[in-house]
């Protein structure tokens, strides 16, 4: 039953790519701008430390 | 200015803007994991294999969905594009701007399930067939965008440059559509468009419809996390930012 | 008498172009070159065999005249940026579409209408036969002026940046797909004895949208390129 499910009736290399490759892709495009965003906060904030003194 | 609505004016400026995106970017995002889950289960467990196609049809719950995406998300690129250009509205741009990675990721997705799927049925990765054609010069659209956008230091000047290719691209996407569609059928070699129309059943629509509703709050959800970027690297010296950017430190 | 005044910048404008040209007519020539030498690679490259040739010479010229018409395109404003006539030209109290219809125009008959001329030559090289050549000057007539008005939209969107040559091809390529593939299938087809009035009309078409719409679109990306 659960063999099957993964063997997706003999499609599962395909299948299985096409799912993982989705995932991969929505991951990436979703942490990336999280950890842009950190980093331009920190630059900044860096920034206006250094013109404050 | 009396067209545009005196709450939607004051959410125009960068830094309520940059709020709204925060909160709206998070509530997004746990809906569109809902629906993902909701749709994987559909798709993979629950719904029949397809008659003709086996399980391979299963391809079409994140295909397809991808597909409609890279359209739509060009279009909204389009026109908040030009909505920015016209009302100097810098959040409309920002938005404009962070939606050409998220369309380019779900054109490339497309392309590549439809190679994979693809396979199976016609025998080989890539038949250039109408629809992936059009997925690859849409493809090539997203970068060309991107690229202008990355080449031009000045940010105003970017965005501005960036609206005018994004219209332009607009106007020519249904002609370069309807002329690779005409194309395909002057050169029909032996492949049959099988991707297309597969008299659908309700219980693949269900999953196909939770994935389509799924990618497009996900679309949401990641792009105002983007404009949130634009807009911060745009307004750097802006007030709003370092009293945004201090008070962060305060706490 | 204002309509006067319009059309003499219209056509000043236009003369200065080609007089420019004129005077780098060796400058000129080499997109044309470039289009013959592509060109005669496809034989060396795949296979001199008639038939064959007989079967892609629509596709490579066309492929050809694309790459052509890039090269040249890159240097529409390039003289008038570096030189500031680019700015004069913005100032003038004249609509600034108009303006560039005319530099569309002079690019045009410098590098898109010498390659109506060359055209028949490259047909003989790849084994074009006679019923073709026709259509083919057809479709360079009405498709190689889409070429320079949607190209200057890009060359404006680039003018004055580091490597805008390469960009330009990025941006302007897949929107010359359809030109592409309605040109050469029509030549395509006419050699098959198919009719390809309705392909000619689409082009037409197209030519009449890409005039009413371009001259607008690169009047506006040149305010922005160069603000």
């Amino acid at each position: 039953m659960v063999s099957d499910f993964f063997h997706m009736g003999g499609y599962a290399f395909y299948v299985w790519t096409s799912y993982a490759l989705a995932t991969v892709f929505m991951l990436f495009s979703w942490i990336q701008p999280r950890l842009r965003e950190r980093r331009l906060l920190r630059d900044i904030a860096r920034r206006l430390k250094r013109g404050e003194r | 200015m009396s067209i545009i609505p005196n709450w939607l004016h004051r959410l125009s400026s960068p830094k309520n803007f940059y709020r709204f995106a925060g909160i709206a970017s998070n509530w997004c995002g746990w809906i569109a994991l809902v629906l993902i889950i909701a749709g994987l289960y559909y798709g993979l467990v629950d719904s029949p294999p397809d008659y003709q196609q086996g399980d391979s049809a299963r391809i079409m719950y994140v295909h397809v969905p991808a597909a409609w995406m890279s359209m739509f998300v060009y279009v909204v690129m389009a026109s908040s594009a030009a909505v920015g250009m016209i009302w100097r509205i810098k959040a409309s741009s920002a938005f404009a701007n962070a939606s050409a990675p998220v369309g380019a990721m779900f054109t490339a997705l497309a392309l590549l399930t439809g190679m994979l799927w693809g396979k199976p049925m016609w025998g080989t990765y890539w038949v250039w067939d109408a629809r992936l054609t059009s997925e690859l010069i849409l493809l090539f659209l997203y970068l060309g965008y991107m690229a202008l956008n990355s080449a031009i230091e000045d940010r105003e000047t970017a965005a501005r440059a960036t609206a005018i290719l994004a219209l332009v691209g607009v106007v020519n996407i249904p002609i370069i559509h309807y002329s690779v569609e005409w194309w395909n059928t002057l050169h029909q070699g032996a492949t049959v468009t099988k991707l297309d129309k597969p008299s659908i059943h309700i219980s693949m629509l269900i999953p196909l419809l939770l994935m389509a509703f799924a990618f497009k709050f996900y679309y949401l959800s990641n792009v105002f996390r983007r404009a949130r970027c634009e807009l911060l690297e745009r307004e750097q010296g802006k007030l709003w930012v370092r009293e945004l950017v201090g008070g962060e430190r305060g706490e | 008498m204002s309509e006067a005044k319009l059309g003499v910048a219209f056509f000043t404008l236009l003369r200065r172009d080609l007089m420019l040209a004129y005077r780098h007519r060796a400058q000129m020539m080499n997109p044309l070159l470039f289009f013959v030498i592509v060109v005669s690679l496809f034989p060396l490259g795949l296979d001199p065999e008639p038939e064959l040739l007989h079967t892609i010479a629509p596709g490579v010229i066309w492929v050809a005249a694309l790459l052509a018409a890039m090269l040249s395109l890159d240097t529409m404003f390039r003289s008038d940026f570096e030189d500031g006539s680019l700015e004069q030209l913005l100032l003038t109290p004249h609509p600034l579409p108009l303006l560039v219809l005319a530099k569309i125009l002079a690019h045009w008959l410098v590098s898109g209408l010498p390659l109506l001329l060359l055209a028949p030559l490259l047909g003989m090289l790849l084994n074009l036969g006679s019923e073709g050549l026709f259509p083919l000057l057809a479709t360079l007539l009405l498709g190689t002026p889409i070429l320079s008005l949607i190209g200057s939209i890009g060359v404006a969107l680039t003018v004055g940046l580091r490597g805008g040559g390469v960009l330009l091809s990025l941006l302007i390529l897949p929107l010359f797909i359809p030109v592409l593939i309605f040109a050469a299938a029509a030549v395509g087809n006419a050699e098959a004895g198919i009719d390809i009035t309705g392909q000619l009309a689409f082009l037409g078409s197209l030519l009449a949208a890409a005039f009413a719409l371009a001259p607008l679109a690169t009047a506006a990306a040149l305010r922005i390129s160069l603000n």
